[in-house]
């Protein structure tokens, strides 16, 4: 939920302009690739330089919501399916990977891994239910699973209720860098980005990805053509679900915090307006989304506006007026 | 204990059908799934206790009043925004209806702070019966009252008026039904308004019992789409069988397993889709 995101964030020391990368990522015409390469190095060297420009720690959390916004709009931008349930992989990996760590004494690798392996089974479970209705059906079903594991999160003995799994220790990387290192931790968080950028670039730009956009487009006409699209919409679902609880692990081990916040139905919701907001229909869009949204929560946390109502403002100006989200209108210009 | 917790799954079963039922009205005419429902039940709520604390004006014209003005903001959005979805994808319509429920629910965060505010009981209904096995606070009796009268009113209403012939004629072939010289734009604001003050009802009948505060319905509207789901999305009767069936298994797991009270409603929702994924009363298309 918006309200207590900023409790994760230290309050100390501002970060500057701090945002990660701005480029619209998808190969055009040759003319405008070079345009597409540099916005890219550019890219690239923000993220490279973005803990000495802003606060690390700020920067290393807004990187897990972003991969949270790529790993949803996986699933909206490609196939066409709006999941208004990802809290509910991200909230339950954050818990998993944090009562791993705290409880387990494991290191954060393996902890991560038990926070995924539970969002992928979570993510096949919902899917198997979910996949088989389109469209408003698919978002109002994947919204009253995931309230399913908010209550759960309340009521489950390792949970810690409201007040959900504090202090969670970070460990050691590969058993050797120290992750109270902020510097360590952010290079950490980024690599961890970048590996989950890299796997849905490469799933979009694959066949499998190639016959998830036919099914969206038109899927009579792939059934007809002997595709099993149940079965492809559910790979693409639990492939999502495994990459949202991926960020969700990171970022409890980041916070150091695993809350109800993480899987209330408000983070879902602050993920679709992050992945819209930036652009659903590209790749890069939800990083700029995230990127966005993130730093906009952090500045209102102090402010005194309701950030509830500035997000609910920002979501109907951006459904009203710029559908395509900042990314797509920019590379609609371009391309125009 | 079976007895009061059986009332009070009664008790959130009638609001549970009175929003079930004005979701599915507006779903049903427009194709809209209002997420906003819930935001217009804290409105009616807040409607009511405006009413009594700046103007001094009782419960039981707030009755009417309150939904009323909830209906005339709904129709206003309507108009103006709402009206703007129809041609784009579906979710479009959804994704705005949820900003609408942030911006309200911010904005009335912002003005009244989240702690509740208590709404008094009207005097006339003050008080209960003793029925021997049970005591029966009245309120809570009228309240289960309004929301079945209601209930079936809207549910006569659309399936045996004329008025509910032409509605149902415009949801099914709107090109038609224009054709006969019918304002369909109109009828669809007029039922997102019908719908949209359903929810104003149920807030305005929830303020004596829960309080008002801004954070009301936010939840609510998630096991309406439970019930939605499970009832069939186009099934007004659906909508308020299951709605008042839900409200009286979650009373019931109250007393012999607390811990699933929350949970219950979910996992049937989850079951009923394993089954029949086009709800009980509904049908695939």
């Amino acid at each position: 939920m918006t309200m207590a995101s900023s409790a994760d964030t230290p309050q100390t020391d501002a970060p500057q302009a701090g945002l990660p990368p701005t480029a619209p990522h998808e190969t055009a015409g040759s003319g405008r690739r070079i345009l597409y390469v540099v916005l890219y190095a550019i890219g690239v060297a923000l993220l490279l330089a973005a803990p000495f420009l802003a606060y690390p720690l700020f920067v290393a959390k807004l990187l897990c919501f972003a991969l949270l916004a790529c790993a949803f709009n996986l699933l909206l931008g490609m196939v066409g399916l709006l999941s208004f349930g990802h809290a509910a992989f991200f909230g339950g990996a954050a818990y998993v990977c944090g009562h791993a760590l705290k409880v387990w004494g494991l290191p954060f690798e393996l902890a991560a891994l038990c926070g995924m392996a539970v969002a992928t089974a979570l993510g096949a479970l919902f899917g198997y239910v979910s996949v088989r209705r389109q469209g408003l059906y698919f978002a109002m079903i994947t919204l009253a699973l995931a309230q399913m594991i908010y209550f759960l999160a309340f009521q489950l003995p390792f949970t810690g209720a409201e007040d959900g799994l504090t202090g969670v220790p970070r460990g050691r990387i590969l058993g050797l860098f120290d992750l109270n290192n902020q510097y360590v931790l952010y290079y950490t968080t980024a690599a961890i980005f970048v590996a989950g950028y890299l796997v849905i670039y490469r799933v979009t730009n694959s066949t499998f990805g190639q016959i998830l956009k036919a099914i969206r487009e038109n899927q009579p006409r792939m059934i007809s053509l002997g595709y099993n699209v149940h079965a492809y919409k559910l790979a693409a679902f639990v492939l999502s679900a495994a990459l949202a609880g991926l960020a969700g692990a990171t970022k409890t081990m980041v916070v150091q915090l695993a809350s109800p916040v993480d899987v209330h139905w408000a983070t879902s919701g602050d993920v679709i307006l992050m992945a819209l907001l930036g652009g659903a229909g590209t790749l890069f869009g939800p990083v700029v989304g995230a990127s966005v949204v993130t730093t906009l929560q952090f500045y209102l946390a102090d402010s005194g506006l309701p950030i509830q109502m500035v997000i609910g403002g920002i979501f109907i100006a951006c459904i009203l007026l710029f559908r395509q989200g900042i990314v797509g209108e920019i590379k609609s210009y371009l391309e125009r | 204990m079976i007895f009061g917790q059986l009332l009070v799954g009664l008790i959130n079963g009638s609001f549970y059908a009175l929003m079930a039922l004005g979701f599915a009205v507006i779903f049903g005419l427009l194709g809209i799934i209002n997420i906003a429902q819930g935001t217009f039940y804290m409105l009616g709520a807040f409607g009511a206790w405006m009413l009594l604390n700046y103007a001094g004006i009782g419960y039981w014209p707030a009755l009417i009043l309150s939904p009323l003005a909830a209906g005339l903001l709904g129709m206003a959005l309507e108009k103006t925004l709402i009206s703007r979805m129809y041609k784009l994808d579906h979710i479009y319509g959804l994704l705005l209806t949820f900003g609408l429920f942030m911006f309200i629910m911010g904005t009335f965060i912002w003005l009244f702070q989240t702690a509740g505010r208590p709404y008094p009981v009207p005097d006339a209904l003050r008080g209960g019966w003793n029925l021997g096995f049970m005591f029966m606070p009245k309120y809570r009796g009228w309240v289960v009252l309004v929301s079945l009268v209601t209930c079936f009113a809207t549910w006569y209403a659309i399936e045996k008026t004329a008025l509910g012939r032409t509605l149902r004629a415009a949801t099914e072939n709107p090109m038609l039904t224009r054709a006969f010289g019918i304002n369909v734009p109109a009828l669809l604001t007029f039922g997102f308004g019908v719908g949209v003050a359903l929810a104003g009802l149920a807030g305005v009948l929830a303020g004596p019992i829960y309080t008002v505060s801004p954070l009301m319905g936010g939840e609510l509207v998630i096991v309406v789409f439970a019930i939605v789901v499970v009832g069939g999305m186009q099934s007004i009767l659906g909508a308020i069988v299951v709605g008042l069936a839900f409200g009286v298994i979650e009373g019931f797991t109250k007393v012999f397993y607390p811990q699933g009270a929350n949970l219950v409603i979910f996992i049937i929702m989850f079951l009923v889709l394993l089954v029949k994924p086009a709800g009980l009363f509904g049908y695939q298309k």
